[in-house]
Order: C-alpha cells, then sequence, then structure tokens
C-alpha cells in the first residue's frame, strides 16, 4: 500500500518510492549472488531511465510464446498446464539471463478461462487459430457508431451494460440489467436485483464461477513461480498497463475501420470519446486493490504508428490524449514504458513533448539514429533488434546487427536493448548471441 | 478540372458525394459514367497515397464511400459486361497461422486501383488454398501477407508448395506485413518483401512491365 502522505508527495518522490519497492522486494533471495545480480539489474534499467551510463546495456527480452518454444511445448499446451508452461519460462529466463524477467503472467493465462466466459475478442491457441500460433485479435466494430453518446455519457456502464454483453459470453445477461444506481435508494433495488435471476444471468454467472475456478487454479502455480524467478535474481520489468485512450477506441471497441471512417464522419464525437476515456485510461493502471509498486507501466501503441494516420489526424485525434496519459502516471511516480509497434518515424520529434526522463520509448522498427537524435535526448529508447533476423539470420549477423545498435543507440547511455516486436519464435542461438554480445560489448 | 464528383470524394466529403450520385441520377446520369468517376477519384486518392499526403485512414474511408456508391449504382448497372482489360493478375492472402486482414487489404485495394485483377483468399489460409489459387487463376504475381512471426514459415512453406506443384516458373512472389523484411525475404525464397502497399503496386507493374 502506498504511504499515508502518498498524496502531499511530489511526482519525484512517488518514483522514488516506487523504484525502492522495486529494488528491495519482500522476497527470500535464492542466495546473496541472487540479491546482488536483482539489485545490478534494477540500477542498470534505472540509470538507463535516467539517461545515464550504466555499468553497460541492459537487456529486456520482448518475449510472447519463444520461451514454450525453447521448452519444446506448443502455446496451447503453455495456456492448458501451468506447470509446464511456469517451468518453461523459468528456464528461458536461466537460459538467457536477461535483465528483467520474461513473466509467463501473459502466455500461460488458461485457455480454460477464455472457453468458459467465452471470449469473443479474441481467438487464441486451439480456439480460432491452430494451437502453436499466439493469441490474435478478431477485428470487428463491436462497437458500433450509434454507441458514441453512450460511451460518452458513462464509458463504465457501457462496458458493463452494452459492450461486456456483446464480447464475452458470460456477461451477456448484463445487458438486461437495469442501472447499478437502483441500490441508492431502497425502492428501487428490487429491479436490478430482479434481473440477476433471467435465464442469461444464471448461466453467465455459472460461467465465470468456471472462468474464476480456472484461474485460481493456474493463479496458485504462476504467482509462485514468478516469485521464485524473482528471488533467482530477476527483476520484473512492468507492473501494470494501459492503453492511449485513441487506441482503447480505435482496437478493440470501434476496429481500425470503424474509427477511421469516424474520424471523418463523426470527429467531434470521436474526440469526446478518447477525452472520456482519458481518465479511465490513468484508472486502468492505478486504480487496482493493490495499487502497483513497480514503476513501469506497460503501454502498446498502435493506431498512432506512421501511415496509420497522417501527422495532423495524429496532433489532433491521438496524441493530446496519449500525453495527457503519460502526464497523469508521471504524476503518480510511474514510468510509462511506450511500446510503439510498427514505425513512428514521423512522430519523433512530436513525442519529444514526452516528460524528460520519464518514460522509455520501445521501439520497433523505427530508425533508431533518428530516434537516438531527437526523443532519445529527452527519454529512455529501447529496441529494437529485428524479429526476423532472430528467426531467420546468423549468429554472426546477429552479433553485428547488435553492435551496431548499440553504437547507434547505445551511445552515452539511456538506452535498453530489446527485440523490436514481440517474439514468438527464433533461434534460440541467435537470441543467446544478442544477449552476450550486449554484455561484452555495451560495456560503457 | 476534375468532376465535382471525384473532387468530393478525392478530398473526403462523403455526403457531398452521395449528394452529387443523387442529383447526378435524378439528372438522368448514365451509372456508368457515374461509377467512371468514382475509379477516377480512387486514382487521385491513389495518387494522393503514394505522393505520401494521404494514409491508411483516406484509403479506408474513399472505400467506404465507393462502396456505398456502389450499392446506389448496383441496380441500374445490371446488364454491364464487365469487360475491362487488366493490367494483370494477383493472387493474394494472409498465410496460415495469421488472421490479420488490413495491410493485406490495403494491398488489395491499392492493386486494383491501379489496374489489376486481384483474388484475395481471405486470412489464415493454408497453403493448398494459394497452390489451387496459383493453379486456377494463373496469375503473374502471388502477395504473401502475414503480420505475426507464425507467418515466416507459412510463407516459407507456401511457396515451397507451390513449387512443389510444378506453379513457380514465371510466378512472381512478394511478402509484406509486420516483421517482413530482406532476411525473411530470403528465408521464406520470395522475390521481394514489400515495407507498404505501395512496394507491391510497384513490384506488380514491374512484373508485368508496366513500371
Amino acid at each position: 500500500m502506498y504511504p499515508k502522505n502518498w498524496g502531499d508527495m511530489t511526482p519525484a518522490e512517488r518514483r522514488a518510492w516506487r523504484i525502492d519497492k522495486w529494488r528491495n522486494p519482500d522476497v527470500a533471495w535464492a542466495s546473496p549472488e541472487a540479491e546482488a545480480d536483482y539489485k545490478a539489474r534494477v540500477d542498470r534499467i534505472v540509470a538507463a531511465i535516467n539517461l545515464e551510463k550504466p555499468d553497460r546495456v541492459p537487456v529486456r527480452l520482448n518475449m510472447g510464446f519463444w520461451p514454450a518454444k525453447t521448452a519444446g511445448i506448443t502455446a496451447y499446451q503453455a495456456m492448458s498446464d501451468p506447470k509446464l508452461g511456469c517451468k518453461a519460462w523459468k528456464d528461458f529466463n536461466l537460459k538467457f539471463q536477461p535483465d528483467a524477467s520474461v513473466d509467463p503472467l501473459h502466455n500461460t493465462v488458461p485457455a480454460a478461462m477464455f472457453e468458459a466466459l467465452g471470449y469473443n475478442l479474441y481467438s487464441w491457441p486451439g480456439h480460432g487459430v491452430s494451437e502453436s500460433a499466439s493469441y490474435q485479435y478478431n477485428e470487428k466494430d463491436w462497437m458500433v457508431a450509434e454507441d458514441y453518446d453512450a460511451l460518452i455519457n458513462d464509458p463504465s456502464d457501457y462496458l458493463i451494460r452494452d459492450y461486456l454483453p456483446r464480447t464475452v459470453g458470460a456477461f451477456k445477461g448484463f445487458g438486461a440489467l437495469s442501472s447499478f444506481w437502483d441500490y441508492i435508494e431502497l425502492p428501487f433495488v428490487f429491479g436490478q436485483v430482479l434481473g440477476w435471476g433471467s435465464d442469461d444471468m444464471v448461466a453467465g454467472l455459472e460461467k465465470l464461477t468456471n472462468a474464476a475456478k480456472a484461474v485460481n487454479e493456474w493463479a496458485k502455480v504462476v504467482f509462485p513461480a514468478m516469485g521464485e524467478v524473482m528471488s533467482l535474481g530477476f527483476p520484473p520489468y512492468a507492473g501494470c498497463a494501459t492503453k492511449a485512450p485513441f487506441d482503447i477506441l480505435g482496437d478493440t471497441l470501434r476496429g481500425t475501420k470503424g474509427v477511421i471512417v469516424d474520424m471523418f464522419r463523426y470527429p467531434e464525437k470521436v474526440l469526446a470519446a478518447v477525452d472520456r476515456l482519458t481518465p479511465v485510461a490513468l484508472d486502468w493502471a492505478l486504480k487496482k486493490a493493490n495499487p502497483p509498486e513497480i514503476p513501469i507501466c506497460f503501454m502498446p501503441l498502435h493506431k498512432g504508428a506512421d501511415g496509420f494516420m497522417s501527422q495532423e489526424q495524429f496532433d489532433t485525434f491521438y496524441w493530446p490524449t496519449l500525453k495527457r496519459v503519460i502526464d497523469g502516471l508521471v504524476e503518480q511516480g510511474m514510468i510509462p514504458l511506450l511500446f510503439a509497434e510498427g514505425r513512428y518515424n514521423s512522430r519523433l520529434e512530436k513525442i519529444m513533448e514526452t516528460p524528460a526522463g520519464s518514460a522509455i520509448w520501445l521501439f520497433d522498427q523505427t530508425d533508431m539514429a533518428r530516434a537516438k537524435a531527437t526523443i532519445g535526448t529527452v527519454t529512455c529508447i529501447q529496441g529494437n533488434l529485428p524479429l526476423s533476423l532472430l528467426h531467420a539470420g546468423t549468429k554472426e549477423e546477429v552479433a553485428d546487427a547488435t553492435r551496431k545498435l548499440i553504437d547507434v543507440a547505445g551511445a552515452d547511455g539511456g538506452f535498453i536493448l530489446d527485440v523490436g516486436a514481440v517474439a514468438d519464435e527464433g533461434k534460440d542461438e541467435n537470441l543467446l548471441t544478442m544477449v552476450e554480445t550486449a554484455k561484452a560489448y555495451g560495456t560503457y | 478540372m476534375a468532376h465535382e464528383l471525384v473532387e468530393a470524394m478525392a478530398n473526403m466529403k462523403e455526403k457531398e458525394a452521395l449528394q452529387i450520385v443523387d442529383d447526378l441520377l435524378a439528372k438522368g446520369e448514365d451509372p456508368n459514367k457515374i461509377l467512371d468517376l468514382s475509379s477516377e477519384a480512387m486514382q487521385v486518392v491513389g495518387q494522393r497515397y503514394q505522393e505520401g499526403t494521404y494514409f491508411l485512414p483516406e484509403l479506408i474511408m474513399s472505400g467506404e464511400m465507393l462502396r456505398k456508391i456502389g450499392e446506389i449504382l448496383k441496380p441500374l448497372l445490371a446488364a454491364q459486361s464487365g469487360v475491362t482489360k487488366k493490367l494483370g493478375t494477383v493472387v493474394l492472402g494472409t498465410v496460415r497461422g495469421d488472421i490479420h486482414d488490413i495491410g493485406k487489404d490495403i494491398v488489395g485495394f491499392m492493386l486494383e486501383v491501379n489496374g489489376f485483377e486481384v483474388y484475395d483468399l481471405g486470412i489464415d489460409q493454408p497453403e493448398d488454398a494459394f497452390v489451387k489459387a496459383v493453379a486456377d487463376h494463373k496469375p503473374q504475381v502471388l502477395a504473401l501477407s502475414g503480420f505475426l512471426s507464425v507467418a515466416f514459415d507459412s510463407m516459407k512453406s507456401t511457396i515451397e508448395e507451390v513449387e512443389k506443384a510444378g506453379l513457380r516458373t514465371g510466378l512472381k512472389v512478394i511478402i509484406g506485413g509486420g516483421q517482413m523484411d530482406d532476411t525473411v525475404r530470403k528465408y521464406t525464397g520470395a522475390d521481394a518483401y514489400g515495407d507498404d502497399a505501395m512496394a507491391a503496386v510497384a513490384f506488380a507493374k514491374q512484373t508485368v512491365g508496366v513500371a
């Protein structure tokens, strides 16, 4: 929990508190060396974030299902057998020795949970895509254009009583519930409660119970396993996640085509919606039963990439509310990790409005020399060894590319080496070469 | 000076464009002529995309306008023969294991605007679907799309299967999407990779000798 005087603390003090919590977690260390390694790793990453020179370039690994592939199991197995999955992820950390742990959190969540929920937004291994493929979004206008006013009027109510009944089977019955505001006056309460007796609600509650059972069994395995990896000296990298307001609207609500057409047809509605979703995006990251202690907040960015919109559209529809989320997180002592998927070459000047030394920009295919000369003078940059090279290149090519990247992006610190895109597979020997080259060549 | 319908569509004025179509039809204009004007507008949009002043939103929005105008004109165009000379044929699709379609759709759109016949197989297409489509349609270009790394191996095996079926000779293969680059091109055995839809158009034009 936060200290009592949290409200009086400055953003810098809040950040220092979070970094201290991150650096000194309550774990039983596997050995004194593991503890020393852990702290050295946190210090290395924090120095890079502060645009200083650590002892060497920190190495973080942007992994999807790669650890499963290394262990010889399918993505489906990783999402079906948490013990098997967690062992794969632990072995991966031990083998590749990254500076931040690669967590099984997002790749071992049980398929049984999604099955029980009747989750329609994504396909997952063995359910809509093959057992060896990663989960993928089912692009559609799940929110229709006529819903803008409802979303803008009350985003959370819209989520619970309109969007979820359409997208998650277990919530189907929520579509027929009356307002939860019924509970604030005794004579109205029965109306809300009555709705919980519908066939859809009864079936939905059973589905939720089954989903909860599945996730509980998983949690009993995965959290201790993550604690063990931590105790072996690997700090976790991100403590929470959120999204750019435009992406919340454009990714899984309206869909790409929907939101794009809306920008022309109802620009004022799109602007009102992203404005309304800005505090939602902040609460999403911060308002939790256990507030995040780890300072880094992961933010995958999609619709603002090069080619997805013009600079004028980016400046109008995308960046202002994203900037407010970044500022709001920084205010709370968080360090936003902005994962710019695709290319961001045309946005580099604009994003220099990011508060200095307060965030990390993780680039996928952006030109790192340009990134270093622009946003790299303001915040830490991270990335961006090509996934293609890890998959299809030779060890020599990987070593060369790693050295070149460190020369370009790592000069004078402020750089964290990573894979550009989320990696589901590739050659282990190449990944190992990347890590080892960075450790040998990336010293300051 | 372009026709006002071309201007309206090319400048993303949807309401105005639809109104002009209504007015033209009320005045008894030939629906084929309206369709030609719409195609002209799409070419302007494609041109501006090539020049870097338009981006994904304008392509999608103009496609949406064209769809609406097409719906209005369709019943009036029933007798259309539809025989227009195409520059060439492209078989397009997202490979096995990958269900992303936006990049693929844009490539298909740009190829069509530039005069190609496009057979879009859809997403998550197995190797044999591509082999069959190449055998059936005899395209000059096979365009494989994929966003995730799972696509690397699917593209490789698709090209291998096309080769095994004896259909690789004379066929040019381009890959595109997400993480595709020259390393993946070599790995998959493709002839080219494309960073964006324009690369696919340039490649297709070059293949059929009109570049």
